[in-house]
């Protein structure tokens, strides 16, 4: 499956969750379907999504947050799965897209490539107790929508091809990026009272 | 020499001081009874991380909730979180407010702590970093303040460099 087919299938769920995604591919494909206020694009510090995530996720417990990750990223952060098992936010969803390969960095393989790290195995074996490998969108769409109802910290591996977009740009300068992002979470804060039952998850 | 308990109690109540109600850290000797001050504190929000570049991220996100946040990290801890204070602080004009142990300097017994020790106030010189030496029980809690202050002011990483002087007894 190709992670911007995923993508495409969860973005109607990201409208008002917080999402978080590293740099290069999957940043422009999220962009590429429509920017948002609440889409936090890291385009460096690879590993720091999750990290920022959980940042949010145990300072908004009444938000939910959504971590697009990969496996060149977290390869560099394993540390992240046992910090996040350690204080397990019940409101974050961290998927990692596995595609075996440092695509926007050159498209050298990573070391999941020949299937001998198993990342899932990884995130299980620091102490997440609900991961879910998945290869299909289906697969991938049931386990999302699953992990956003659950009140649960999970982990969801999605194997990809090594595809990404033939273009890469965005209107939006990475400071601009990081103020927006704040000033959505204020303001949505400043009304939260106002927000209908049942609203918040 | 042992940890000074009295001076690590004026440095945690520094940190409520000014305001911060969120730590994220990696404990090491020197920072432990103040950790232990923000885990036994039921307004204090603390993420020990497994190393100190993930602090970052965790800081960005407290930032990004409004939360105020301050980091707790040795130097060479801040060694290995450069990256991080580069790729996603600097860039992004994310502030931090970094209260460093500062290992490895005068007075150091310890062979294994004194390059880093050496080479931590160039590095932060060099990444432009603002920096401030602890020294004084009697003066830490405004340095703290300051450092929070000119952090968010800045939207830029400051580093407040907790001395011996201070730590130990």
């Amino acid at each position: 499956m190709e992670r911007a087919r995923c993508l495409a299938v969860i973005y109607p769920e990201l409208e008002d969750r917080l999402v978080v995604t590293i740099m290069g591919a999957c940043a422009q494909e999220l962009y590429d379907l429509g920017d948002r206020d609440n889409f936090f694009y890291l385009q460096h510090a690879m590993g720091l999504a999750s990290s920022i995530g959980l940042g949010l996720a145990a300072h908004l417990p009444d938000e939910r947050v959504v971590v697009l990750d990969g496996d060149g990223s977290v390869l560099m952060n394993l540390g992240t799965f046992a910090t996040l098992a350690r204080y397990r936010p019940d409101n974050l969803v961290h998927v990692v897209f596995d595609n075996g390969s440092l695509l926007s960095t050159g498209g050298f393989a990573s070391q999941t490539a020949d299937g001998t790290t198993d990342l899932a195995a990884v995130a299980r074996g620091a102490g997440i107790e609900q991961v879910a490998s998945v290869d299909d969108e289906y697969g991938f769409g049931e386990a999302f929508m699953e992990a956003l109802e659950r009140r649960s910290l999970s982990v969801i591996v999605a194997r990809v091809r090594a595809t990404g977009p033939d273009h890469y740009g965005m209107d939006l300068a990475l400071p601009e990026n990081a103020f927006r992002f704040r000033r959505w979470i204020a303001r949505r804060r400043a009304n939260a009272p106002s927000h209908p039952p049942g609203n918040a998850p | 020499m042992p940890v000074s308990y009295e001076n690590s109690k004026t440095i945690y109540r520094g940190i409520r001081d000014a305001g911060v109600r969120s730590i994220s850290a990696l404990p090491e000797t020197w920072l432990g009874l103040l950790l232990q001050r923000a885990e036994d504190d039921p307004e204090m929000s603390l993420i020990q991380v497994a190393k100190e570049e993930e602090a970052v991220g965790v800081a960005a996100g407290a930032y990004f909730a409004g939360v105020p946040h301050v980091l707790l990290m040795q130097n060479h801890g801040f060694l290995a979180a450069i990256n991080g204070i580069v790729s996603l602080a600097q860039l992004y004009s994310v502030p931090l407010c970094m209260l460093i142990a500062l290992r490895g300097h005068w007075g150091e017994p310890y062979p294994w702590h004194t390059r880093g020790g050496i080479v931590t106030e160039e590095v932060l010189r060099a990444l432009s970093i603002p920096l401030s030496y602890a020294r004084d029980p009697v003066s830490v809690g405004r340095q703290i303040a300051e450092a929070w202050t000119f952090s968010q002011s800045s939207l830029s990483p400051v580093a407040l460099l907790l001395t011996r002087d201070l730590m130990e007894d």
